[in-house]
């Protein structure tokens, strides 16, 4: 499955400073259809949680009121070029999916 | 990955309480605070979320527009000096439902994330961090001239 994470994770100085950026609508069920005047249910990515080596180094919770198409930054201690990252998400209907990028 | 025997765990605890929720169904994820991101009050979604309302302190650096054209991309960077951070949230009290998201940070985590939000119109944002038990804010101002949350 094509991933939906685009990742930028750079290790300088044995810190790992990473950019994420989920591609996602992040619906907030505020949104109206034009069309039926219907309110269109909100669907958004709830969890985002990055993995280094076994170890959780980022979670995020996220509501509603984040962006369409949410971008997050964060730097941790640790992490190496080559080694892999693991994002995993879920959306609010349940679904996940488990992504891996490579620091750089 | 994300430890499917965790989600199920989740669900059976939370099942009684999953026909009523026909507006956020995601009782899966764990640490997802509903009650808190459900709120449609600032300081009853801080209650619910961590369990006090927090109090300003200079420690904690909020970097937000001050006039954001475009209430639907806002960027906004927190970080703070103060040691042992466990989480980091952020909070527009315009907002329909004024949490907007919260940031866990493990040791060995830098106590800074950078992230976008909406704001629905001009409003203050405040940025919360929890470390060693302590609530620690910073607010802020940001005038909105298209909102954010509307079609």
């Amino acid at each position: 499955m094509a991933g939906i994470m685009k990742v930028k994770a750079k290790s300088k100085k044995e810190m790992t400073s990473v950019k994420l950026m989920a591609k996602h609508i992040m619906e907030s069920g505020q949104r109206k259809d034009k069309k039926t005047g219907e309110a269109i249910p909100a669907m958004f990515l709830q969890g985002i949680t990055v993995q280094h080596g076994g170890k959780t180094v980022f979670e995020a919770n996220l509501g509603t009121a984040v962006s369409k198409n949410p971008y997050l930054a964060f730097t941790f201690a640790g992490g190496a070029k080559g080694e892999e990252l693991t994002i995993n998400w879920v959306e609010s209907t349940g679904k996940t999916g488990s992504e891996t990028a490579a620091i750089k | 990955m994300m430890n499917r025997r965790k989600v199920i765990k989740a669900l059976a605890t939370g099942g009684a309480l999953i026909g009523a929720s026909v507006l956020m169904p995601g009782l899966a994820l764990a640490g997802w605070n509903k009650e808190a991101f459900g709120s449609e009050n600032q300081g009853m979604a801080m209650k619910s979320l961590l369990g006090a309302e927090p109090a300003a302190s200079a420690d904690v650096s909020l970097k937000a527009p001050s006039i954001a054209e475009n209430g639907a991309v806002v960027p906004v960077t927190v970080k703070t000096a103060v040691a042992n951070v466990e989480s980091i949230s952020i909070f527009v009290e315009g907002n329909p439902t004024p949490l907007v998201a919260e940031f866990m940070i493990p040791a060995g985590t830098k106590a800074e994330v950078s992230t976008r939000i909406r704001m629905g119109k001009t409003s203050n944002i405040t940025a919360v961090v929890k470390a060693d038990g302590q609530l620690l804010s910073a607010s802020q101002e940001t005038k909105v001239t298209i909102g954010g949350c509307g079609g």
